[in-house]
This record gives C-alpha cells, sequence and structure tokens, in this order.
C-alpha cells in the first residue's frame, strides 16, 4: 500500500510539473489582463505543491526501507533484516532509483524555496523561473518512472534482502549523495534564472544580485558534497589516497569549476554590469555540466568505481533529455545573447580583468578535465585506438593551469574595480611576497628529501594567498587614523568576509595538498602480533588480533599501539589504534576498515591488507602530515559561501535606482576609496 | 556591417557546435556499451603473446597454459576500479577456484611491484605490457579487463570493468563448472 501511494504521488507530481512548465509561463506572453494574472499566479502554490508530493514519496520509499518491505523490489536489493536502522534510512539514496528520487526530492525542494523567497523579484521573471524548473522536474520524473520506478514490486518476496553494497554503510556515505546533490541541483536554479533572463531578454543588476546568493549557495553545498566524498574515499576505501580523478569525480568537479567561475563572473555582472552574456552561458554550462555527470554515471558510458547501475535505456532517455535542455539553451543563448548587450569598459589592470583571468583559467582547467574525461571515449568512437587517461595526465596538467589562479587570487581582492594603479598593487602586496619567498625557501624543511621545486611552488602559492587574505583583511580593518579597529568590521558587507574566508580556505587546501604530496611516507610490511614498525618518526605496535562479530558482518579486528619513535618502550601509548578487515554476509563482500589517528599536523593510518602465512597480515602503515588541512580548507571555503549570502544586501527590496551605473561607488569592494 | 553582425552571431554558436559534438560522441558511447557488446574475440583462440615476467625470468606466453581453464585480468597501478576489483580477486585465488594471470598494462614496473605488495598477489604469474602492444591484439580498452580461455585456449568470456560479487556468481562460477575448471 504505502509502494502504492508513493508511486501515485510521483505520478501525480509528473502532471503537476507540466502544468508548472506551462501554464504561469503562457501567463507571462499574454496581454496583461486577469486570466493572465491567474495564469502566473498558480506558479507559487504548484511550486508548493510540487515538493509536497515528491517529499510524500521520497518518505514513502524511506518507510518501506525502515520496515524492510521485501515485496519492493528495490528494498529486496538494497537491505537485509540485519542492515542497522541508520542505513536503512541511508540506503533510501544508496541505489540508482533511489538517489534519482532525492535529486528529484532536491529540485522539488529548491523550487520550493525559489517560490517562498523571491517576493522582491520582479513577477514576470520570478513566474518564468519558476516555469523553468518545473520543466527541468519534468524530465527527471519521467525518467525516475519509466526507466528507474522505485516503488516495482517483486512478488514473491525474498525470504532476506541482499543487503546495501557494504561500502556504503558508511556515515560519510550516508550524507555524501545529499550534499552533492544539494549542489548539483541548486545549478538549476541558477540555469533557471539564466534561461528566463534570455526569455526577457534583460540581464540588470537586479537579475544578478538575485541569481548570486542562490548560485553561492549551490556552490557551497556542492563544495561540501565532493569534500566529503574525498574524505570518505581516503579513510573507506582503505588505500590512503583522497582523489583519483576518476571519470565520477571528475563529472562532479566539473560543474565545481564552472560554478567558482560563475560566482566570481555574477559578482562582476553585479557590480559592473559587465560579463553579461559570458555569466549567462556560465549558468548554462554549470548545470549543463551537472546533467552531463548525471548521463556518464548513471549510462555506463564509462567504467568507474561509482558505476553501480548502468543500463543503455537509461543513458539513451538522459542523451536525449541532454540533448532537450542543454541544447535548446545553448540555442536560445545564441539567438538571445546580443540583446544582453555589454558593460561599461575596464582597463587592464582592475578587478574585471582579474576576474576575467580567473575565469578563463577555470574554465580552460574544466575543458582540460572534460577532454581527458571523455577523450578514451571520442578515441575509440572515431576507430582511433582504446586508450584510458590515469591520473598522470590530469596532475601534469592541472597544476599549471591553476598556478596562474593561485598568483591572482591574493592581487585579485586587492584591485580596484575598473582602473587600478599596479605599483599601489605591488607596495601591498610587498610582504605577502617576501612570506611566500620565504615559504619557498624553507621547503626542504618540510621533507627529507631536500629541495622539490613543486612542493616549493605550492606552498609559495599557499602561503601567497593566505598572506594576501591577511592584508586585504587589515586593510579593511583599518581606520582613517591608520590603527587597526576590529569594530570596523561590520562597515563591510558579508560577502567580502565571506570572500576572504573562502581564499584562506583555498590557501590551507594548497598547503595541505602540497604537503601530503611532498611529505608523506608510507610501508607495508608483513607483520605478526607483537611486533612493529616504524614510519616517519612513528612507532606502530602490532599487540594482538580478535574476532569481531557486527550486526551484518564478521571481521578481524587487529589492535595497534602508537608510539613515538623516540619514546621508551614503556611509555603508554599516545594511541589505540583498531583497524577491521571485514566480510559482509550477505555479499560475501570483503571490506577494509582503516584506522587512523587524526590531527590537524598529521594522520597516522593504519590498515589491514591480507592474511598471510601463520599469523602474519599485510599492514600497511601511512604517515600523512597536513592531510586534514585539504578537509578543512574545503570547509572555510564552503563557510565563507554561507557567510557571504548573509549579505543584507541580497534581501533588501531593490529599488530602480540601484541598477548599475558606471560610475557608482564601489564600497562592497574591500577597497572603500580613502 | 552585415558581415560583422553575421560573424558575430555565428560566434554565439560555437558553444552549440561543441555541444553537439560531445552529444554525438555520448550517442556513439552508448552503442559500444561494454556490456552489449561482447568482445568480437569470443570464441576465438586467445591471441599469442611473448611477454616478460613481472618479477622474474624469461617471458611467458598463453600457450603455458593449454589444458588449463585460467582467467587473464589486466590491470594496472593506476586504474581505481582495478583496487574496487581486487579483493574478489584475492577471494577467488584463496579458494582456488581458477589460476588467475595477471597483465600488468601500461604501467611502471616500480609501481606494479609496489602495487602488488600493498594489495595481495592473486595471480599465478604476472606478466608485463608496459607499452600495451600486446593487449591491442586482446582488444583491451581500458583496466580493469578479464578474459576466459578454456582448455583448448580458446577465449570464452569476457568481463569489461570491474568484476563484482553478483557476476561471480551469476556468471563466471556458473561458466567456470560448465568449463569444468580444477
Amino acid at each position: 500500500m504505502i509502494a502504492e501511494v508513493g508511486h501515485f504521488a510521483l505520478a501525480l507530481s509528473l502532471a503537476l510539473s507540466v502544468i508548472l512548465a506551462v501554464l504561469p509561463m503562457a501567463g507571462t506572453f499574454m496581454r496583461p489582463s486577469g486570466t493572465a494574472r491567474a495564469f502566473t499566479d498558480t506558479a507559487r502554490p504548484i511550486a508548493a505543491v510540487l515538493f509536497s508530493l515528491v517529499l510524500l514519496a521520497f518518505l514513502c520509499l524511506s518507510a518501506l526501507f525502515v520496515g524492510n518491505d521485501f515485496t519492493v523490489s528495490l528494498v529486496a536489493t538494497h537491505s537485509n533484516l540485519s542492515l542497522p536502522i541508520a542505513y536503512r534510512v541511508a540506503a533510501t539514496w544508496g541505489s540508482h532509483e533511489g538517489s534519482m528520487l532525492l535529486w528529484v526530492l532536491m529540485l522539488t525542494g529548491w523550487t520550493a524555496a525559489v517560490a517562498a523567497f523571491s517576493a522582491s523579484l520582479p513577477h514576470v521573471l520570478r513566474t518564468r523561473i519558476l516555469s523553468v524548473m518545473g520543466g527541468i522536474t519534468i524530465g527527471f520524473l519521467m525518467f525516475l518512472l519509466f526507466t528507474s520506478n522505485p516503488f516495482e514490486r517483486l512478488i514473491p518476496p525474498p525470504a532476506d534482502g541482499r543487503d546495501l553494497n557494504p561500502l556504503l554503510q558508511d556515515p560519510g556515505m550516508v550524507f555524501h549523495p545529499p550534499l552533492l546533490y544539494m549542489g548539483y541541483v541548486g545549478l538549476a536554479v541558477a540555469f533557471a534564472f539564466a534561461v528566463a533572463g534570455l526569455i526577457g531578454g534583460r540581464f540588470d543588476a537586479v537579475w544578478a544580485r538575485w541569481a548570486r546568493p542562490w548560485t553561492t549557495v549551490a556552490w557551497a553545498f556542492l563544495t561540501l558534497g565532493i569534500a566529503l566524498g574525498s574524505f570518505w574515499a581516503y579513510y573507506e576505501l582503505g588505500w590512503g589516497g583522497w582523489w583519483f580523478w576518476d571519470p565520477v569525480e571528475n563529472a562532479s568537479f566539473m560543474p565545481w569549476l564552472v560554478a567558482t567561475a560563475l560566482i566570481h563572473s555574477l559578482a562582476v555582472t553585479e557590480k559592473r554590469g559587465a560579463f553579461r552574456s559570458w555569466t549567462v552561458l556560465l549558468a548554462i554550462l554549470g548545470f549543463s555540466l551537472s546533467l552531463l555527470g548525471t548521463f556518464l554515471v548513471r549510462s555506463g558510458v564509462l567504467t568507474s568505481v561509482h558505476a553501480f547501475a548502468t543500463d543503455p535505456a537509461r543513458g539513451v532517455f538522459i542523451l536525449i533529455f541532454l540533448a532537450v535542455v542543454i541544447g535548446g539553451s545553448l540555442l536560445l543563448y545564441a539567438w538571445r545573447a546580443p540583446a544582453l548587450g555589454s558593460g561599461s569598459g575596464f582597463a587592464l589592470i582592475s578587478r574585471e580583468s582579474m576576474l576575467l583571468a580567473n575565469n578563463v583559467v577555470l574554465v580552460v582547467a574544466m575543458a582540460a578535465v572534460l577532454l581527458g574525461t571523455l577523450y578514451p571515449l571520442a578515441l575509440d568512437t572515431l576507430g582511433m585506438g582504446k586508450i584510458s587517461v590515469g591520473p598522470p595526465y590530469f596532475e601534469a596538467v592541472f597544476y599549471p593551469l591553476m598556478a596562474p589562479a593561485m598568483f591572482l587570487m591574493a592581487v585579485g581582492p586587492l584591485t580596484r574595480w575598473k582602473q587600478a594603479p599596479l605599483p599601489d598593487i605591488a607596495r601591498r602586496l610587498r610582504w605577502a611576497l617576501a612570506v611566500a619567498i620565504a615559504a619557498a625557501l624553507l621547503q626542504p624543511l618540510t621533507t627529507d628529501a631536500g629541495f622539490r621545486p613543486l612542493a616549493a611552488s605550492g606552498l609559495a602559492f599557499g602561503l601567497w594567498i593566505a598572506a594576501g587574505v591577511v592584508v586585504a583583511m587589515l586593510d579593511m580593518l583599518k581606520a582613517p587614523d591608520g590603527r587597526v579597529r576590529a569594530s570596523r568590521a561590520r562597515l563591510h558587507p558579508a560577502s567580502v568576509w565571506g570572500m576572504q574566508l573562502a581564499h584562506l580556505g583555498v590557501a590551507i587546501f594548497v598547503i595541505g595538498v602540497t604537503l601530503v604530496k611532498s611529505s608523506e611516507s608510507e610501508r607495508e610490511v608483513q607483520l605478526a602480533p607483537g611486533q612493529s614498525i616504524e614510519v616517519g618518526g612513528w612507532r606502530v605496535e602490532f599487540k594482538d588480533l580478535r574476532t569481531v562479530t557486527g550486526p551484518n558482518y564478521d571481521a578481524m579486528r587487529g589492535r595497534f599501539e602508537l608510539r613515538r619513535q623516540s619514546d621508551a618502550a614503556n611509555t603508554p601509548p599516545r594511541a589505540v589504534l583498531l583497524p577491521e578487515k571485514r566480510v559482509y554476509r550477505a555479499q560475501r563482500m570483503p571490506m577494509t576498515e582503516a584506522a587512523i589517528d587524526r590531527s590537524l599536523w598529521r594522520d597516522v593510518y593504519v590498515s589491514m591488507g591480507e592474511p598471510l602465512t601463520g599469523n602474519d597480515w599485510a599492514i600497511r602503515v601511512h604517515v600523512k602530515p597536513f592531510v586534514n588541512w585539504i578537509w578543512l580548507g574545503c570547509v572555510l571555503m564552503a563557510l565563507g559561501g554561507f557567510v557571504a549570502i548573509a549579505d543584507r544586501r541580497y534581501r533588501r527590496r531593490l529599488a530602480a535606482r540601484d541598477a548599475v551605473s558606471a560610475n557608482a561607488p564601489q564600497v562592497a569592494g574591500g577597497l572603500a576609496p580613502r | 556591417m552585415i558581415r560583422l553582425e553575421t560573424m558575430k552571431s555565428l560566434r554565439l554558436l560555437i558553444p552549440v557546435a561543441i555541444f553537439a559534438l560531445i552529444g554525438w560522441f555520448l550517442l556513439k558511447g552508448l552503442d559500444r556499451d561494454p556490456k552489449l557488446v561482447p568482445s568480437p574475440l569470443i570464441g576465438k583462440p586467445a591471441p599469442a603473446f611473448s611477454l616478460p615476467v613481472l618479477n622474474g625470468e624469461g617471458n611467458w606466453s598463453p600457450a603455458q597454459m593449454k589444458g588449463k581453464v585460467w582467467l587473464l585480468n589486466v590491470w594496472a597501478s593506476w586504474c581505481a576500479a582495478c583496487q574496487v576489483e581486487h579483493p574478489l580477486l584475492n577471494d577467488m585465488a584463496r579458494n582456488q577456484i581458477v589460476p588467475i594471470v595477471g597483465f600488468a598494462w601500461k604501467d611502471k614496473r616500480d609501481d606494479s611491484v609496489a602495487w602488488l605488495k600493498r594489495h595481495g598477489n592473486p595471480y599465478s604469474v604476472v606478466i608485463s605490457d608496459f607499452d600495451g602492444r600486446a593487449a591491442i591484439d586482446w582488444g583491451v580498452y581500458g583496466a580493469p579487463e578479464t578474459f576466459l580461455i578454456d582448455r583448448d585456449g580458446v577465449i570464452r568470456y569476457k568481463q569489461v570493468g570491474p568484476f563484482t560479487p553478483e557476476i561471480i556468481r551469476d556468471e563466471l562460477l556458473p561458466l567456470l563448472k560448465r568449463l569444468g575448471a580444477r
């Protein structure tokens, strides 16, 4: 019964989304009249009801999982009587069908949010945005209902379910997909803003100012989602890596790169009215790459760690959907973009040109990732041989591309709009430059390997960005008498503080990546209980091994004591590590649970490989300095995004006089004229 | 003036053109779906080669397996999906289900050796094809790929992408039974 309710709710949602896509949109093209108004006024209530219905369907599926109703095919294949309840809830989105339902839930959720929080948008623009979102929802609901129905019955039911993939039975995996989808789907809002704007042919400061917070939120969620996925891979996959340039990782990284370009380009459009056409193209591109990512993951075109569910029929469907949404919006763009006009001009040394460079670098980086991801497919299709592109390509290409972006990151925020004096910038950044050079020269202290140019430049860039942020912040807090006062913080809008915080996050991320890459150490040894191993200044002693029984798995659990190499043998251990080798009963799938002693400065990572002869095990120990800075940096970036949208300006009703003019004072840039 | 306008609008069509190109490749890519199109080599004799043994002396060729049912598993240390599949291979080796020959593909010697040390070595022998020439004869276009060769040296099955417990249970094991492995 619950399954039928959920199924019916989805079918009803499809009907509603069709109405949402057609009726209000039609209303915006009619001559102003009572009927037109009645048509357009349906958009907001429909958006709310649509969200409620999809939420109902989602709750139905959750209830089926919690109740382990094996008459539902999806539950039978992704749950198990002994699966703990928390993972039964998470199993709702642990399958292809469930995760697509989660996607639709997020999409209708964003639609309802736009309906609820956009009272000050022009009526026609808001109506069209909601209609476009409705159109996207049609595609996904059809995909769900016709190729991936989560509520399909299975008669007769099996006695027990096949269990959730053990890789997904982990807290990190519970939250990774919802966060990532919040980001992916959030880009649909920016997309809808762009398409609605193109239909109306009007892109002014109001449009940009309203598109900005939505895009920033989506970007922040995307950042968190990707970071959590990487964090999960690091501790759950058991080989200590944190990014693999896997096609599916790339599929989430490409929209992130474009979204990053977009939030910067939107800033220019809002403040200076420039880059309009480019901003619109980026908004379309960001969501298009989200859809492309879905296609790559769900169609089985590329084989990858993530290719859980692949089905060519689904691939064809998504490809058609892709053609309609992306092809349609790009054609609309080609048709309407000439009407967008251009903003005011700017000099070579100006905030605008810095942000233009940032955009170019990010989009080129995205293109490089796209090329690497699709290259094997393209070559194969052309019959030119069969190849694989691995991490070496991406690493070789990515760093040189990012270097100019990292350089400009410290310069950009200190540069004025329109035109900036170069000597002034150089004077402000001389200390940052000194710090960066010092960091590069001191790099040999961080590793035994001596001077390594790549590591030195990475450290220099990281500290250059950080020092740039500090310089900019001190500037913002400096009173006219030259003294720094914390009370001046509130004179600057939250969006500027958010930007600085996010840039600091990038600095921390860069430093983390550099130090992990240059000074991590690892050893693989054959070890029996009682023996110990020394790695990177740490001694890990294998104490004993016991069998433990989990709810749905059996495991061998090792006990390892961690001491510094200089500690005496009888000092109490600094940490006890308990890695496990699990075998999940239902799927007979072996899993490695690494044990990690974490700190801000280093991780000690112990994982158990295979049992060897006698009592011996293959044991792997990593010491990873500063590895947590990678995710800390990402969290700061996302936090910066959330701080930025707290900006009051985004919630103020906009008056017509607020429209961009070339000579408006630019206080928000962080460089109020002194 | 008119020409300039035309140029400008043509420029705006570049994004659509790029997308159309990518879309075409994706459509072709769907045809190429590894699960729909099995290798043309199935039912054909396994291509011969003679390749150096990784971490050992001399060369090795498939002829040495004549009379046995065996698997050829193509992997590389840079391949993430191989790591996902690897515990299953270790499991098969431990239970002595079928001899597995490792085919270290497009890799560096040190990386391959270190990888096996790290993840366990389920292979009865590992051969190295670091320039990927022999793999071309086998139609290898990614790692991991696994071939099943019967007693007469004929390829009977090809797995593209990583094995999963389901594929091993539902496809590989029944086929092995039919071919009379071990």
